[in-house]
């Protein structure tokens, strides 16, 4: 074969076989690694997956948290005044976690509708709102403070 | 008034860089050589009025001058002074304003430390570099002006920076990063001006192979910070998170790192001439893509456009411009350098394209990856997060198949090599690093198939390397006369691999070793983790320049030994209200101690904790430094210093000859 020719196949083979290992990769990756986010009307209206990773936001409902009095296991409810969707936690709360604060919860939703959470969100800083729970705000009629409008 | 004058020098280095983008280029194409010689005075010119710029606006910061808005949002008149200067880059205005003023910096350098090259190649670098600091100091000037007044009512004092942000990694943080993203436009003016011209020859390597490997170390050096700063500072022990800023900077490093490689076979063999120069223009538009992520606010929401859409609009049109600007031209010019050169399947070319096709590939999945959810938004699919699964799931296996390739590397020969001689040469350092990897993870119980894995593949680098040095001193009269006759960038070289390899042992060994509990504890209790037990004495409450904090002590002991004292804050900054956690870590190569405060628990002064212990998590930053360091010192390399001398005499004649 032409030495030229040659060197073009070597670099289309090298090519071919890492992207396609690597698109390989992405899907498989995909299936199971990536999550959706719904607002607590639509957990209370079933349109969330069940034993799936999803990730749930809203106002931390005030009065809600309940702490457990010998480990970190903790439970509060996730509302955007419309619906509330109770949580379950074990761990550490972040920094600005709070009643009447924004959070966002990633985890699974059990068979009783409660999502056991892995990871808790909270804004970064006293002006942030995740945006995700801004707009669920938003469309039940509240401001990203969670004040009525 | 210093905030004026501020403004009016960004307004003056502004037309500075109009005139570097136009009147050299111009020059270049009329083969005018007095306006091609007034390039490298533009490109000082450019420097000094932005650094006049930045001057004012530290002037203000440090003067708690809170007329300026930026300094009223930024700053707090109780924050220290070196937390005051470097919260000029905490925010979106200032930060813009770095970014410039490094610009002008490598524009500067480019223009001072380049006297081989040819006037005419000069003036068309320096012009595209000036083309580039024209977008950014207009988006600066148009969209963000980091010196508006608020004028009437100056605030009585300022919001204070961010409690994340008051720390000494995040000073130096953000230049070294800038440092890097924007080195890679000089890796792309010399692409751009070697398209102009046409001549994509083996000399144009040459020339932009130092610039680019110094901007990839110190792109490396501000990653490695970042991760560092994110382990102690974000209470929560993690240095990687794959969040989309950490990926806006890893993405340019993956392509710079492809870039760094197929520079090094267009240098050497006159290969991949023309996938080196889309390489560079890749590089540079992940820097700028990063830059548009970070900056425009999309990240948050691809609904935040709607906050400021000014702002996320000029960049976006920047992006395509740069991306369109010089993919059209690359379209139009690239035929003409295609290369007439052959190599053979068994060959360091080989190599070298595996590599290439291996950093590309994970680069585009991680900016896969990073894009997914922006795009999945704006279509109205529903909001997706994509995690550390996705990436972890990705990027690991791309690695692993990389580094079998990657050991034979710097012992393969160039156009022609044989399977025979790499068998020869590599069976001892496969049979060494086979038995380091069984063997080794036998010192940490419980054996860890993962640690042994990463183990063999960081011993099959490093000891092929060794093997490749003892076959270069070999023939010398002493170890050490062979040793001193190796060149900088051979050492270079070495270094960036050992610290590769000791970054993949750090982060398999710190992830798959870590131990991490969460838990309730009062003064007076203790908990054992990995033969360490740590003992809570007491909270006490301390009092900062800025901030209050209750402190946890805690004492450590091994073996009927006190190892270390640790007392993690839980601070509340007093401007802002803000809570941080500032956890304690007792360091060290092998092992760290982490502990920090979650929150206080019932009212018998319990407090929720986290101990960690975790195994050789500094391996991956002392692997990033060796890779930065290795970048470094292929700048000493004598062939790029040879060059120099006489070559004045060759800059007039390129300006009648060259292109």
């Amino acid at each position: 074969m032409h030495p030229i020719r040659k060197q073009r196949l070597l670099i289309v083979l090298f090519v071919v076989l890492f992207s396609s290992a690597a698109v390989g990769l992405v899907v498989y990756a995909m299936r199971g690694n990536i999550n959706l986010f719904y607002p607590p009307a639509d957990v209370a209206a079933g349109k969330a997956p069940f034993e799936q990773p999803i990730r749930v936001g809203g106002m931390v409902r005030e009065g809600s948290v309940q702490r457990s009095d010998d480990s970190l296991a903790v439970r509060f409810e996730i509302t955007d005044f419309q619906a509330s969707v109770p949580v379950v936690y074990e761990g550490i709360l972040p920094d600005l976690f709070d009643e009447g604060q924004g959070a966002v919860a990633s985890g699974r939703l059990n068979g009783d509708g409660v999502l056991v959470a892995s990871e808790i969100l909270a804004k970064h800083d006293e002006n942030y709102m995740p945006p995700e729970v801004a707009e669920a705000l938003e469309q039940s009629g509240y401001d990203h403070k969670g004040q009525p409008k | 008034m210093i905030p004026e004058i501020g403004h009016f020098a960004l307004i003056i280095a502004l037309c500075l860089a109009l005139l570097l983008t136009g009147v050299p280029i111009w020059g270049a194409w009329r083969r005018n050589v007095a306006a091609m010689s007034l390039a490298p005075g533009l490109a000082v010119g450019m420097l000094v009025f932005v650094t006049i710029s930045f001057a004012c606006l530290a002037t203000a910061f440090l003067q708690d001058d809170f007329s300026v808005k930026v300094v009223a949002s930024n700053s707090n008149s109780l924050l220290p002074p070196i937390y005051k200067f470097s919260a000029l880059w905490g925010n979106h205005e200032g930060s813009l304003l770095l970014w410039a003023l490094i610009l002008s910096v490598w524009t500067a350098s480019v223009a001072m430390l380049s006297p081989q090259l040819p006037l005419l190649v000069l003036s068309r670098v320096l012009g595209v570099m000036g083309a580039v600091g024209v977008g950014f100091l207009s988006f600066s000037l148009l969209t963000s002006n980091p010196f508006e007044r608020l004028l009437p009512g100056i605030p009585a004092d300022g919001n204070d920076l961010n409690p994340l942000l008051q720390d000494p990694g995040l000073i130096i943080h953000p230049p070294l990063l800038y440092m890097g993203y924007v080195g890679f436009s000089v890796a792309f003016a010399f692409a751009i001006a070697a398209l102009l011209g046409g001549r994509l020859d083996a000399s144009w390597a040459r020339w932009s192979r130092p610039w680019t490997n110094v901007a990839w170390a110190f792109l490396s050096l501000g990653i490695m910070l970042g991760s560092w700063w994110a382990y102690y500072e974000l209470g929560w022990g993690g240095w990687w998170f794959w969040d989309p800023v950490e990926n806006a900077s890893f993405m340019p490093w993956l392509a710079g790192t492809a870039l760094l490689h197929s520079l090094a076979a267009t240098e050497k063999r006159g290969l991949f001439k023309s996938w080196t120069v889309l390489l560079a223009i890749f590089a540079f538009s992940l820097s700028l893509l990063g830059t548009f992520l970070v900056r425009s606010g999309v990240l948050t929401s691809v609904h935040a456009f709607a906050t400021d859409p000014a702002r996320g609009m000029f960049i976006l049109v920047f992006l395509a411009l740069v991306v369109g600007g010089s993919l059209t031209l690359y379209a139009l010019r690239a035929p003409a350098v295609s290369s007439r050169v052959s190599f053979d399947w068994i060959s360091r070319e080989s190599l070298l394209l595996v590599n290439n096709v291996a950093f590309l590939v994970a680069s585009l999945t991680v900016l896969f990856g990073t894009l997914f959810p922006l795009i999945m938004d704006a279509l109205g699919a529903g909001k997706y997060s994509v995690g550390p699964p996705y990436f972890n799931a990705v990027f690991v296996p791309l690695m692993a198949l990389l580094i079998p390739f990657m050991g034979i590397g710097p012992l393969s020969r160039w156009k022609r090599d044989s399977a025979a001689r790499w068998r020869s040469e590599l069976a001892i350092p496969a049979a060494a690093a086979l038995l380091c990897g069984l063997t080794l993870p036998l010192l940490h119980a419980p054996y860890n198939p993962w640690v042994a894995l990463a183990v063999l593949l960081g011993g099959w680098l490093v000891l092929g390397l060794a093997r490749d040095i003892w076959w270069r001193v070999r023939g010398a009269a002493s170890l050490r006369q062979g040793l001193r006759r190796l060149t900088p960038s051979y050492w270079g070289m070495v270094l960036a691999h050992v610290g590769f390899a000791a970054c993949v042992i750090g982060v398999v060994a710190t992830s798959q070793y870590s131990i991490e509990h969460d838990l309730k504890m009062g003064p007076g209790d203790s908990e054992a983790l990995s033969g360490y037990e740590f003992r809570f004495k007491e909270v006490a409450s301390v009092r900062g320049p800025n901030y209050v904090a209750d402190e946890a002590r805690f004492e450590v002991w091994q073996d009927g030994e006190r190892v270390a004292l640790l007392a993690p804050q839980k601070r509340r900054y007093l401007a802002s209200g803000q809570v941080m956690t500032e956890a304690a870590i007792d360091a060290g190569l092998f092992r760290d101690l982490y502990v920090a405060m979650g929150e206080p628990i019932g009212d018998r002064g319990d407090w929720a904790m986290r101990l960690h212990y975790k195994p050789m998590v500094r391996w991956m930053w002392l692997g990033a430094i060796f890779m930065a360091v290795g970048g470094f010192t292929t700048v000493f390399d004598r062939r790029y210093r040879r060059q120099r001398s006489g070559a004045r005499a060759a800059t007039a004649r390129g300006a009648q000859y060259a292109g």
